[in-house]
């Protein structure tokens, strides 16, 4: 029986050794250590053995189970590193062909302009503000300071809108910028404690309109975002800071700016920002045409008739306002050279952002 | 604006480079657009370049004065001539084929040499004889048998002008032998006016406020002039029918001038103004024009008188009237053009009719000709709204209509004419009637506007000394009083009041029209501080403001979220135009459904028809995104959030109802090397996207309903309810509205939502369940129903009865066959039992497992699926 036993053992071990895959591994340890493997007959069989040889037959049978299963265990392992060795020396992806494609979604580079501006002003505590886009002409220019027949409505030509009925000075119009939202949003903030209105800090964007032959430079509707900070203790001084801090942080923190005296009638003194070309450096190039600088926003103290307007005494308040076109700041960013891309969504430039 | 830099230093001193001079003005609020460099090198040393610059440069050496002593035939060229020309070191032979030198040719020598640009041999030109500025050098060569290596330059040589017909002739003073840069050279200032600035739509203008940025000091041109002719009272009149229409009418006359050409110098001045030279009396009034900024009307007096003397006899003098047009009359203007007027136009008429567009244009009948020889002169102040209608009506933007229609104050109007007679006498002779006729029934109030050093702190944010605020104001001439005290407190202890609220009194100087009284007044004089002081010298401060109330923009927040929901899920977002046209519109709807027959909001001036209402669909216009986009890529996947523009129940104002409008067509991948599935995509694409979409912002009780739209499939196209309120409509584009887009063969699907709906339904918060740590049961049922019968209704149905025990339930497979008969699909589930509390066993998920399908055999006529 001892006998038998070490030839069980030795055919087992023999088996072992060709077994080249744990395919084969596990057919062996079914077929030696199985159920109805030799080693495990012997000990179904143990009650056939004599009552003396039990013990050693019993013990020797442990042996060979013990020893077989360790062996197993070990040719396991071996085998598993010589899986893993023959992985890692022989598997080779090529690693240059293409990805499995995921459509990546994008948003529209205006929108990602907007966050951007939205973020700068935000972290000054700008809220956004917003209003809508077929206004009257009191809202879009009256209130703002345009009188009737005034040469400053000449910058602007107006969309207007057919009325049914004649609704005289007062049509409905698209608005040609997001200032009458100022009117709005001071009046609204002025409800809410009339004798002492409190101070305003927003930002309002939002797509404007004008009457414009449609060029690679001008598109008859565009998106502006404009600006306002009302308060008591506000200067033209708190108006250069916060611009050129803007400026620094969407066009690079080296960026220069200038404030050049300019006209807009719903601020007093009004300014235009330029920022030096930064494709130039300021020697003059096609994007700032030959000027060396480029015009980023208009901005101005607010006219006391507008705060006027909008409920706030331009005795006690003083306040700032800009309005930038995000479409050119991003077209100045990106080299674009035509403004008519925003609209037409052509996918092979909404894809590049 | 063009202005010649020689004339602007009539007026004023200064020692400024070019370039810095143009930065400085262009702070200030003069925006120079150009520099043109007439004669004088570009950008000189290391200056730096502070607008576009353009210009050439004349050698010194090489281009220089000359004087032509006598013009002789070419022996060979009829139209060639050959000059005897000093140029103040020798006299050369020069060729050339000038016509304006025809009339001297075969002359002898002159009795007064003709002046000339000379361009020595090496010199460089422009090359008249090719487009654009190229340069080319004088080399000597044999032209016709005769030498040439110099010639008499045209200014188109020069870069001057365009003319190239003849060469320049010099005045008579012009030093022979001097560099012709520094005889004539110049530099061209391009100003961008703003409409407040129209006061300096001058050169005295200009120079007034580089002597106030500069500190230098500004004098005016001398209107000191000889009056040596018969008094002019009594010889014309003067009525004003409206002093508010017209506020000043001043006459002056000159009598027998001789119509010649200007001086050489002035038609440079007045070509490089960006004018063209007529002759000596229409360049005088022109001239005066540009230097003051009032604009002048010559008539011709002899016309008036005999237009007089035909209405009223033995009358001879005629009476000037002003007064608004009667609507549809009629005049012809000295462009020969019969117009038709507006009550709003104001007219310059006598006894016997109109004569001018008052401040626009002059009629034809009374202008001056070649014959005149006795100028009455105008100087007038008019309304600008009056005419700035009158320059859009008639549609005639001239340069009188240009300032006026800005403002011109009255003051102006005598020192115009007086400034016109002069240069008149000086270029064309005659004598010039004594005094001036002047009406003058609405003198302006030049406003009055009291500040503090407070003031000027609290909107600029400068400390400045009173002494320093009114020098600035002093250099714009306004006139300032210092330590009068508000009269209300009825003290007057002036030595109680701190330096910074101490009150200057600032009264407007008498040529400016843009500043007004109280607080705006003080906005305007803040500008005018803030310009001479140097918007650049102003610091850069953080605001230091109290913060407003913080309301944050939920509805924007919101907005935004749904944009990165849908960014994230693949989906290009695009912004399209809002103007549209309802025909482009109609393509949206089949045919079989009525039309759109809302009213659109109608551009009363559309650009084009094409774009001329405002939209009702934003899934038509995005329709017309995929259209464009069909032929450049296999697959779209899109979305767009934008208003559609809709009749309001309340007022006029339109409302603009966001939409979120979702498109999808072509493959749902791209063929590719992994066996990507590039079936097309359909409905369940689009619903799969927007399930995510409205779970991502955790909206709950989203429902799906058939439904038919006119723009979709009937059989394909769901309405799409949040807590039973329709928030949008899905589904497969209608066959025949396809049709109505170029469009590929793939199925189109689209969504269109109210975006307000969905952001209303935003919950604020939501609740978030715990891990479960009691382990899950997993068990699949599959159950044959009707093929009718919605899956949402076994989903719903399944969901009730197991209660919050069945905490996940999923689709995953659809089988129709012969096994299960026709008629019939079976769907299977895999379903998740979880209790929080206890695992559940084998028995109680049996019990569920039976009360489920005992509910779906009874309710729903379901049948299990063995």
């Amino acid at each position: 029986m001892l006998d038998k036993l070490d030839q069980i053992k030795q055919d087992a071990l023999d088996a072992l050794a060709s077994a080249q895959d744990e395919d084969a591994l596990e057919s062996w340890r079914v077929a030696y250590l199985g159920r109805s493997s030799a080693i495990m007959d012997v000990f179904k069989n143990m009650g056939g053995v004599p009552q003396e040889e039990r013990g050693a037959v019993g013990r020797a049978a442990n042996q060979v189970k013990q020893a077989l299963e360790a062996a197993f265990t070990e040719k396991t392992v071996t085998l598993r590193e010589v899986a893993l060795q023959h992985s890692l020396s022989e598997e080779r992806l090529d690693v240059t062909l293409p990805g499995r494609a995921i459509p990546r979604g994008r948003l529209h580079p205006t929108t990602q302009t907007l966050r951007e501006i939205y973020r700068v002003f935000a972290d000054m505590g700008f809220q956004i503000y917003l209003s809508r886009e077929v206004e009257t002409d009191e809202y879009n220019f009256q209130l703002l300071n345009f009188p009737l027949h005034h040469p400053a409505r000449e910058m602007q030509d107006t969309f207007h809108i057919v009325s049914e009925e004649d609704r005289g000075d007062n049509p409905l119009l698209l608005r040609a910028h997001t200032s009458p939202g100022q009117i709005h949003a001071m009046r609204e903030y002025a409800a809410t404690d009339p004798d002492n209105p409190p101070p305003v800090r927003i930002i309002l964007p939002g797509m404007c309109y004008r009457y414009e032959q449609v060029s690679a430079r001008y598109e008859s509707q565009f998106t502006q975002v404009e600006g306002l900070a009302v308060g008591h203790n506000i200067t033209f001084s708190d108006l250069k800071g916060t611009l050129s801090d803007f400026a620094r942080r969407i066009f690079g923190q080296e960026v220069r700016s200038r404030f050049r005296a300019s006209h807009f009638p719903f601020t007093e003194p009004s300014a235009e920002m330029d920022i030096e070309c930064f494709l130039c450096g300021g020697d003059g190039c096609s994007v700032c045409k030959d000027a060396g600088w480029l015009e980023i926003l208009g901005c101005g103290m607010v006219h006391p008739i507008v705060l006027e307007n909008g409920g706030y005494d331009p005795e006690r308040y003083t306040g700032f306002a800009f309005g930038m076109g995000p479409e050119r700041i991003t077209m100045l960013r990106h080299r674009i050279e035509d403004i008519r891309y925003f609209w037409a969504n052509d996918m092979r430039f909404l894809e590049q952002f | 604006m063009k202005v010649p830099l020689s004339w602007i230093k009539e007026y004023v001193d200064i020692d400024l480079s070019i370039e810095e001079l143009g930065r400085r003005m262009t702070l200030a609020g003069l925006e120079v657009e150009e520099i043109q460099y007439v004669g004088y090198p570009l950008l000189e040393g290391d200056q730096r370049r502070e607008a576009k610059i353009s210009g050439f440069a004349w050698g010194p050496d090489q281009i220089v004065v000359g004087a032509i002593l006598e013009v002789m035939p070419h022996p060979d060229a009829d139209k060639l001539v050959l000059c005897k020309l000093d140029d103040g070191e020798q006299v050369h032979t020069v060729l050339t084929g000038a016509p304006n030198l025809y009339e001297f040719k075969g002359a002898g020598p002159l009795d007064t040499p003709l002046k000339v640009a000379y361009a020595r041999e090496g010199a460089t030109i422009i090359n008249a004889y090719e487009p654009g500025n190229n340069p080319t050098t004088l080399k000597r060569k044999k032209i016709r048998g005769v030498e040439s290596y110099s010639m008499a330059c045209s200014e188109r040589e020069l870069g001057i002008s365009d003319e190239h017909e003849g060469i320049i002739i010099l005045d008579d003073d012009a030093p022979v032998g001097a560099p012709l840069v520094d005889y004539m050279g110049d530099v061209v200032f391009d100003i961008a006016i703003t409409p407040n600035f129209a006061r300096d739509a001058n050169v005295i203008g200009v120079a007034r406020e580089i002597a106030a940025i500069t500190g230098a000091e500004l004098s005016y041109p001398d209107l000191d002039i000889p009056m040596d002719g018969p008094p002019l009272e009594g010889r014309v009149k003067i009525e004003i029918t409206d002093p508010n229409l017209n506020p000043r009418f001043v006459f002056g006359l000159i009598e027998n001038v001789v119509i010649k050409p200007s001086p050489y110098k002035v038609q440079l001045r007045l070509k490089l103004a960006g004018m063209r030279p007529i002759d000596a009396l229409v360049d005088a009034t022109n001239y005066a024009m540009l230097e003051l900024g009032e604009p002048l009307h010559a008539f011709d007096y002899d016309v008036l008188v005999r237009r007089a003397v035909r209405q009223v006899a033995n009358l001879s003098y005629p009476t000037i009237i002003t007064r608004p047009a009667e609507q549809g009359e009629k005049l012809v203007t000295l462009d020969d053009v019969e117009r038709t007027l507006d009550d709003f136009t104001v007219m310059v008429c006598d006894q016997s009719g109109s004569l001018a567009l008052a401040g626009v244009m002059g009629g034809a009948e009374s202008e001056i000709s070649e014959n005149t020889t006795n100028i009455l002169l105008e100087g007038a102040a008019w309304n600008i709204i009056n005419t700035r209608r009158t320059v859009i009506s008639q549609n005639l933007p001239s340069e009188a209509a240009y300032r006026f229609s800005r403002g011109v104050h009255p003051e102006m109007a005598p020192k115009g004419v007086l400034r016109g007679l002069k240069l008149m006498h000086e270029w064309a002779g005659g004598t010039i009637a004594q005094g001036l006729v002047d009406e003058y029934p609405l003198p302006p109030e030049d406003p009055t506007v009291e500040i503090t050093a407070d003031d000027v702190r609290r909107w600029l944010g400068i400390e400045l000394s009173v002494k320093e605020i009114v020098g600035i104001l002093e250099s714009l001439e306004f006139t300032c009083q210092l330590g009068i005290r508000y009269q209300e407190s009825g003290t007057s202890d002036k030595t109680l009041i701190p330096d910074t609220q101490s009150l200057i009194t600032v009264t407007t100087p008498d040529h400016r029209l843009d500043i007004s009284t109280g607080v705006i007044g003080k906005a305007d004089l803040m500008e005018e501080i803030a310009r001479v002081y140097g918007y650049d010298r102003i610091p850069e401060t953080r605001l230091s403001d109290d913060l407003p109330p913080q309301r944050g923009n939920d509805e924007l927040e919101i907005e935004e979220a749904l944009r990165d929901l849908l960014a994230g899920l693949g989906l290009q977002e695009v912004i399209t135009h809002r103007m549209t046209s309802s025909e482009r519109e109609t393509r949206r709807l089949s045919p079989d459904t009525p039309p759109d027959d809302a009213p659109y909001f109608t551009l009363a001036n559309p650009i084009t028809p094409e774009r001329s209402v405002l939209r009702h669909s934003l899934l038509a216009s995005v329709l017309e995104i995929v259209e464009r986009n069909a032929r450049i890529r296999e697959r779209i996947a899109i979305f767009e959030i934008n208003p559609v523009f809709l009749a309001s129940e309340d007022g006029d104002l339109p409302d603009e109802t966001k939409q979120l409008v979702i498109v999808l067509t072509g493959p749902r991948a791209l063929a590719d090397w992994a066996g990507a599935d590039t079936s097309p995509m359909d409905f369940f694409d689009l619903k799969g996207i927007v399930d995510s979409t409205l779970r991502g912002l955790h909206l709950e009780d989203i429902r799906y309903e058939n439904a038919e739209h006119p723009s979709f499939h009937p059989g394909k196209c769901a309405r799409v309810t949040l807590g039973g309120n329709q928030i949008g409509v899905m589904g497969e584009l209608h066959p025949q509205v396809k049709g109505n887009y170029d469009l590929p063969e793939t199925p189109l699907l689209a969504a269109d939502f109210d975006v307000t709906a969905i952001i209303n339904a935003v919950p604020t918060l939501f609740d978030v369940t715990s891990i479960p740590s009691q382990p899950p049961m997993l068990e699949d049922i599959a159950l044959i129903v009707d093929e009718s019968l919605p899956a949402a209704k076994v989903e719903a149905l399944i969901r009730q009865t197991g209660g919050r025990t069945v905490t996940n339930l999923r689709l995953f497979d659809i089988y129709r066959g012969e096994q299960i008969g026709a008629g019939k699909k079976s769907l299977a589930y895999s379903l998740t039992y979880q209790n929080p509390e206890r695992t559940l066993t084998d028995k109680d998920a049996a019990k569920l497992r039976n009360k489920i399908i005992k509910r779906l055999e009874r309710e729903l006529g379901a049948q299990l699926r063995g």
